[in-house]
């Protein structure tokens, strides 16, 4: 066992499940390298919904909450505010993220609360077998919509900056050392970090969407088709089109975070905000 | 110096929580819990204590349980369709273990139902509501006073027995302003510590000889939990696939609350030693059963009144027992008769069991039941 699972991985989780070709792998490899080079292991906080990547936390030995379809992020807002000394990380399927736990999602983004969710977009529901998600490209066919796809996706990262997180990236599994790196900066972020990960599902999302279930080729596919958000602002829309644009994509520092706001009102003994500090937000 | 306060339900309920060291609170605004909420907000940060409004009862329940592991003793409060929206999170507590308290202050149902008017209706959601099987622990206060005993319970108890329990309150109880007394010293069960270090505790084995699990430890204190939703072994790994593994952590999370210490039986009664006639309630419903009882007993019938202050578990042996000795039991509830099957089953044909269900969102009268008692209310059904 390389030396980093050997350090990180929780042995009596393991044999782990994942389908040969999974990008799920390279993202455990990347938050284990994360977590490593923060030191931060004693202090972190996972928790995962339902869906195939939420056994990414899993498999790491340290504190998780592995809960309910959509609901990690308010189980992690609670872990947050009970110790803000926490570092919380969300591993969340597109599925968990954009479709049942969507609203979750914008409120913790519009709170603020200093968590980290990583979403895992593999553009379709793979645990369950193949059907169409909120990611899922239009006109694509999936088992749920064997004529193709009549809806279209959300841009999750767009989602998340316009409900008010503070920090958003966009990165793909074929970029391990950039996604490690944006981890390590969203962790390091004060405010909500959102992290869209594009990973390949051979087994479901290539054989249905992409019609290969080569994983070498929808990784070639991640390769070619990224474009730097450097060179995204020098194309054009048309140019864009069928483009996934990576990197960071938002960051406002100094923005109010829950858990400092709320610590204020425990510290104000019970006498809540002051008078001026009402009338200046309103 | 015990405290003497006029206050409503609802306000009990906050008061007692806290007291039993309630630090963290998620709800969402439903009549006719808001008032829990409300107060919550403005009491628990001078408390060093943490409320959040969050965007949905679902969130709210969800936070709840994150809490409870973030070191927490965590509660939230609401009512119809929010109880209906918190179901999943329910089965999660069960299933991982997580002491945590629910205020339901019951409305009329289905759906939007009655909101303001009182009922019972959920009376059978919080045992069964969740998919999957389970067992619960749920208090059923019938004043303001018992709001705040019985929450400082429901906290003592979700310690002990590691699951989620509850305060079925209703808009009654909830609603009504009434003498409380509040103690100087009340009996709190705080939480646990594992007794085993890191590496040596399975965080979901039972204790040597007993149903129930060790100390709780929490987040980030190097135990490096896992915390499944899945049927698990005594690691939190995941073992759904394992039938005896899985078949023994289900048995064993039911048989905690249905095998108790004993502690988990708290009926009360009174006129119970010559009664032919009792009429068995909990919540709102037995003031007016104890009021009627007055009454018969002022005009020679010999009757009596046993009040249900946990109604699950069920007190199966209680009602056996009552049955064995008295003709007749009559049963006033705000619901199409639920806990009333409860009561027929117990008794065992040994009494004639009376349901006396009342629809609409208005409490019994005293004349209704002390009708039931004579024999002449027609709304009552003979099972």
């Amino acid at each position: 066992m390389h030396p980093i699972a050997e350090k990180y991985l929780r042995k009596s989780a393991l044999p782990q499940f994942f389908c040969q070709g999974c990008g799920d792998g390279t993202i455990i490899t990347a938050l284990m390298r994360t977590v490593d080079d923060l030191g931060i292991i004693d202090q972190v906080a996972f928790t995962s919904g339902i869906g195939c990547c939420a056994w990414i936390p899993v498999f790491i030995n340290a504190d998780c909450l592995h809960t309910m379809h959509g609901r990690a992020i308010p189980v992690a807002t609670a872990l947050k505010l009970t110790d803000p000394k926490r570092k919380v990380m969300v591993f969340a399927g597109d599925g968990d993220c954009m479709g049942i736990g969507g609203n979750h999602l914008i409120h913790a983004a519009r709170r603020n609360v200093d968590i980290t969710v990583v979403m895992v977009n593999n553009a379709i529901y793979g645990m369950t077998g193949g059907q169409t998600a909120p990611t899922t490209p239009h006109h694509a066919t999936t088992k749920t919509t064997p004529m193709g796809n009549v809806e279209f996706p959300f841009d999750a990262c767009e989602v998340a900056k316009a409900a008010g997180a503070t920090y958003v990236a966009r990165w793909t599994t074929a970029h391990p050392r950039q996604l490690t790196s944006a981890m390590k900066e969203a962790i390091n972020h004060k405010g909500f970090a959102f992290i869209e990960v594009l990973s390949q599902c051979p087994t479901q999302s290539g054989r249905m969407i992409y019609g290969n279930s080569d994983p070498v080729a929808m990784f070639n596919r991640y390769k070619e088709t990224s474009v730097s958000v450097a060179r995204a602002g020098k194309m054009s829309a048309k140019e864009l089109v069928g483009k996934i644009v990576v990197g960071k994509l938002h960051q406002i520092e100094g923005r109010a975070e829950l858990c400092d706001e709320v610590y204020a009102l425990m510290s104000s003994g019970g006498e809540g905000l002051s008078a001026e500090t009402k009338l200046a937000s309103n | 110096m015990e405290k003497v306060m006029v206050i409503q339900g609802n306000e009990a309920c906050v008061r007692g929580a806290i007291a039993a060291g309630c630090r963290f609170f998620a709800g969402y605004p439903i009549t006719p819990a808001s008032e829990v909420a409300e107060l919550m907000a403005a009491m628990l940060p001078g408390k060093g204590g943490i409320f959040m409004q969050m965007e949905d009862e679902i969130a709210s329940i969800c936070a709840v349980i994150g809490a409870a592991w973030g070191g927490a003793k965590a509660c939230t409060g609401t009512s119809g369709p929010g109880f209906s929206l918190m179901q999943e999170g329910f089965g999660y507590a069960v299933s991982t273990e997580t002491p945590c308290v629910i205020i339901n202050v019951q409305r009329g149902g289905p759906s939007t139902g009655q909101p303001t008017s009182p009922s019972q209706q959920d009376i059978y959601q919080v045992k069964y509501g969740s998919h999957g099987d389970y067992e619960v622990i749920a208090y059923a206060p019938s004043s303001a006073q018992e709001a705040f005993d019985l929450t400082v319970k429901a906290f003592n108890a979700a310690e002990k027995y590691r699951v989620p329990v509850f305060v079925m309150s209703d808009e009654v109880v909830g609603h009504t302003r009434e003498k409380v007394r509040i103690p100087e010293t009340l009996g709190v069960v705080e939480r646990r510590k594992p007794s085993l270090p890191p590496g040596e505790l399975f965080p979901f084995r039972a204790m040597p000889g007993s149903l129930r699990l060790d100390g709780m430890p929490a987040f980030n204190q190097g135990y490096n939990l896992l915390v499944e939703g899945q049927l698990h072994d005594d690691l939190g790994n995941r073992a759904g696939t394992q039938v005896e593994a899985s078949a023994r952590l289900l048995t064993r999370i039911c048989d905690k609350i249905l095998k108790h210490d004993g502690d988990l039986l708290d009926v009360q009664g009174r006129y119970l030693d010559d009664a032919e006639v009792v009429v068995v309630s909990y919540g709102s419903t037995i003031r007016p059963a104890m009021q009627a009882v007055r009454q018969a007993r002022a005009a020679g019938i010999k009757a009596g009144w046993l009040k249900l202050r946990i109604v699950w578990p069920f007190p199966d042996e209680v009602i056996a027992d009552l049955a064995g000795k008295v003709d007749r039991i009559i049963v006033p509830e705000m619901n199409v008769g639920k806990i009333v099957r409860e009561v027929d089953r117990a008794a065992h044909g040994r009494a004639e069991v009376v349901s006396l269900p009342k629809l609409g969102g208005a409490l019994h009268t005293p004349s209704e039941v002390l009708a039931a008692i004579e024999g002449r209310n027609d709304r009552a059904s003979h099972r």
